[in-house]
């Protein structure tokens, strides 16, 4: 009795191993190993730089160039023939879009090491707290202090202008247009998005300077950045409206809230971390505008901390400055100024990513 | 606290659709009543209807009359919100508002409202929260987000949310479709304890549901796809499923059906 059943377990555990081991299983694959991708990558570089040396092509665009081309073609041939077609298919479009990311990261990591290369000359403590006031212009020293301040007010009024009246526009389109005049809104919100920066500049110098006879100023310059800001603001605000969920609203409706109220205290919290995001990335676009500042601040060499009256400058200004002056001084200022002006658009970008994280909608536990 | 509702020839239009037609029906206060029908014809557009949260929908319009004890709901110069205060609604799917804690949830209504004082506002969401049977859940994460909480929880936020403003009517559309069993039965049981205090009304794809939870059911169906709804019949919930009145009725109930 017992002898038997012992024969029947040992016949049960050995009948699955002699059948995986005759049939092939159709599950698994013979699959390039793990390291393959970084092995190929590091072979086509390899043999991308030997033909660029034999044939003694001077340009490292054209080595990177025969090194993607041969990267696409190894990876497609040999994964064809080890894995199958699917796969080579598979990976062909990886290595494509890496390609393609590669591309779109060269001229980035070029602009940002070439600012930072000839950026950091001339920048240091004097160079953002002094201005030009009195410098020869064909001599190193000054600073941007004074620009750093025109940019700053600028930007100010304009995102003081531009983000309640593109905020409110963004609240009407989404939460109560209806019919015509929401349709002719959202057609001069693109209309405006379209608006070169030149034609805002001189919308605002035949209305403000040469009809209403003012004086060139900061306020001037931020009218104009602030048309420019307001529609990315409507079109921000508007898309991240949109994403709240109807049922809050009808939930806070539901409530007995008033549908004002439901807006401010229901919508607008929820949207907000996206609202803020969206506004900081227009400010981010309007701090790097020249034309509407040539025309309505007129630029500056001194300090003028009134955005009210006379002309002031601004770091995309100082930047156009300096660089027409044409001589090695004002090109290092011109270049440090630019890199202060990445460094500002770049540390807005971070302070909106914390904003959008922070306010986001709390989701677990 | 609790009120009758009267409803008659109430019709409602989606834009041009017509998606309910000609309903009378008498809601009895302090019992629950339960709306059943097929998918489609009609039922949580007439439950909207009786807070005026139709009109919220583009387009959504309304004819007939609504009495809430002796006032129309839909008569010249009634204020939505102030309906909507009396007449609460819970919805099929939990709502509770992402950007607030718990206790900012149940107090949403209150605060939203008016201004309240912070030992008064405690009172009322203790209250709220133990009256939707969640307070031992949640009583010692009050200030974590409502949407960290599971399904059914969420659902009695919203049902304690609900109750908070102390409407006299309290509309729920399939408060326990996405819900497991257990939270279910936590529901119906709440369901029975608050017909005591308010007028329930409560949509359902659920028979036994119906039958354990309501004191009336009506039922509704559409002649044809495209068609409005209408009102079948409205009896006492026993009567509804040992004996109905109309044909259609009982080959609904029991299964016999398209
Ligand atoms: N927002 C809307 N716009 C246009 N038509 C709608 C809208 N909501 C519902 N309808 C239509 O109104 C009719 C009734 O819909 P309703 O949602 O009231 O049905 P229901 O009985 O609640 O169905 P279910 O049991 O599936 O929830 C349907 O024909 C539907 O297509
Ligand atoms: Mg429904």
């Amino acid at each position: 009795m017992n002898d038997i059943m012992v024969d029947k377990t040992t016949d049960l555990a050995s009948a699955p191993q002699t059948s995986t081991l005759r049939q092939p299983s159709t599950l698994r694959q013979p699959r390039l190993p793990a390291w393959a991708p970084i092995g190929l990558v590091a072979l086509s570089i390899l043999l991308g730089c030997g033909i660029g040396v034999a044939a003694g092509l001077d340009s490292k665009i054209q080595w990177g160039l025969i090194s993607a081309v041969l990267l696409v073609a190894i990876t497609f041939a040999l994964t064809a023939q080890v894995e199958g077609r699917r796969q080579a298919k598979d990976r062909l479009a990886t290595s494509l879009v890496w390609i393609c990311f590669l591309l779109a990261i060269v001229p980035l990591a070029s602009l940002m090491y070439g600012t930072i290369d000839r950026g950091s000359k001339v920048l240091d403590g004097a160079f953002l707290s002094h201005s030009m006031n009195g410098v020869l212009t064909t001599q190193p020293g000054g600073g941007i202090y004074h620009a750093i301040i025109g940019t700053l007010e600028q930007v100010g009024i304009a995102t003081l202008i531009a983000a309640p009246i593109g905020l409110l526009t963004a609240v009407y389109l989404v939460e109560y247009g209806r019919g015509k005049l929401a349709k002719a809104v959202t057609f001069f919100v693109d209309v405006m998005t379209g608006i070169p920066s030149i034609v805002a500049g001189l919308f605002i110098l035949s209305l403000w300077i040469i009809i209403l006879d003012f004086d060139y100023s900061g306020f001037a310059g931020a009218m104009a950045l602030a048309i420019l800001m307001m529609p990315v603001v409507v079109r921000s605000t508007e898309e991240m409206l949109k994403l709240v969920p109807n049922e809050l609203r009808e939930a806070s409706l539901a409530l007995g809230v008033p549908k004002w109220r439901t807006i401010l205290k229901v919508v607008l919290p929820t949207a907000i971390g996206g609202i803020t995001t969206g506004v900081m990335l227009a400010i981010a676009r309007i701090a790097g505008e020249t034309a509407p500042i040539v025309l309505l601040v007129f630029g500056e060499k001194v300090i003028n901390n009134n955005p009210f009256e006379g002309a002031q400058s601004s770091l995309p200004f100082y930047i156009y400055e300096q660089w027409s002056l044409g001589n090695e001084a004002s090109y290092d200022r011109a270049w440090a100024a630019a890199l202060v002006l990445i460094a500002f658009v770049m540390i807005l970008n971070l302070v909106a990513r914390g904003i959008a994280r922070w306010k986001a909608p709390k989701t677990g536990r | 606290m609790a009120k009758r509702i009267d409803v008659s020839g109430l019709t409602a239009y989606y834009g041009s659709h017509k998606a309910i037609e000609d309903i009378s029906m008498t809601v009895e206060p302090r019992s629950a009543t339960a709306f059943i029908g097929p998918s489609g014809c009609g039922k949580s557009t007439f439950l909207r209807t009786l807070n005026r949260m139709h009109e919220v929908t583009p387009g959504g319009r309304v004819e007939g009359k609504v009495m809430l004890d002796n006032e129309n709901l839909y008569g010249s110069g009634v204020d939505p919100v102030s309906v909507r205060r009396t007449i609460g609604m819970v919805f099929q799917r939990p709502n509770p508002f992402p950007t607030m804690s718990i206790f900012d949830n149940v107090a949403a209504g209150l605060r939203l409202n008016g201004s309240y004082r912070k030992s008064e506002l405690n009172d009322i969401v203790e209250k709220s929260l133990k009256g939707a049977n969640l307070w031992n859940e949640v009583k010692d994460r009050l200030n974590k987000p409502g949407s960290g909480l599971s399904g059914g929880q969420q659902q009695r936020l919203c049902i304690a949310r609900a109750i908070a403003v102390e409407p006299q009517v309290l509309l729920m559309d399939e408060p326990c479709s996405a819900l497991d069993p257990i939270s279910t039965l936590a529901i119906e049981d709440l369901i029975g304890e608050l017909k005591e205090r308010f007028t329930i009304v409560i949509v359902t794809h659920n028979m036994q549901q119906a039958a354990r939870v309501s004191d009336h059911t009506a039922f509704f169906n559409l002649a044809a796809v495209g068609q409005p709804g209408r009102l079948i019949e409205i009896d006492e919930t026993e009567r509804i499923f040992s004996n109905p009145s109309v044909q259609a009725t009982e080959d609904y109930i029991s299964g016999r059906f398209g």
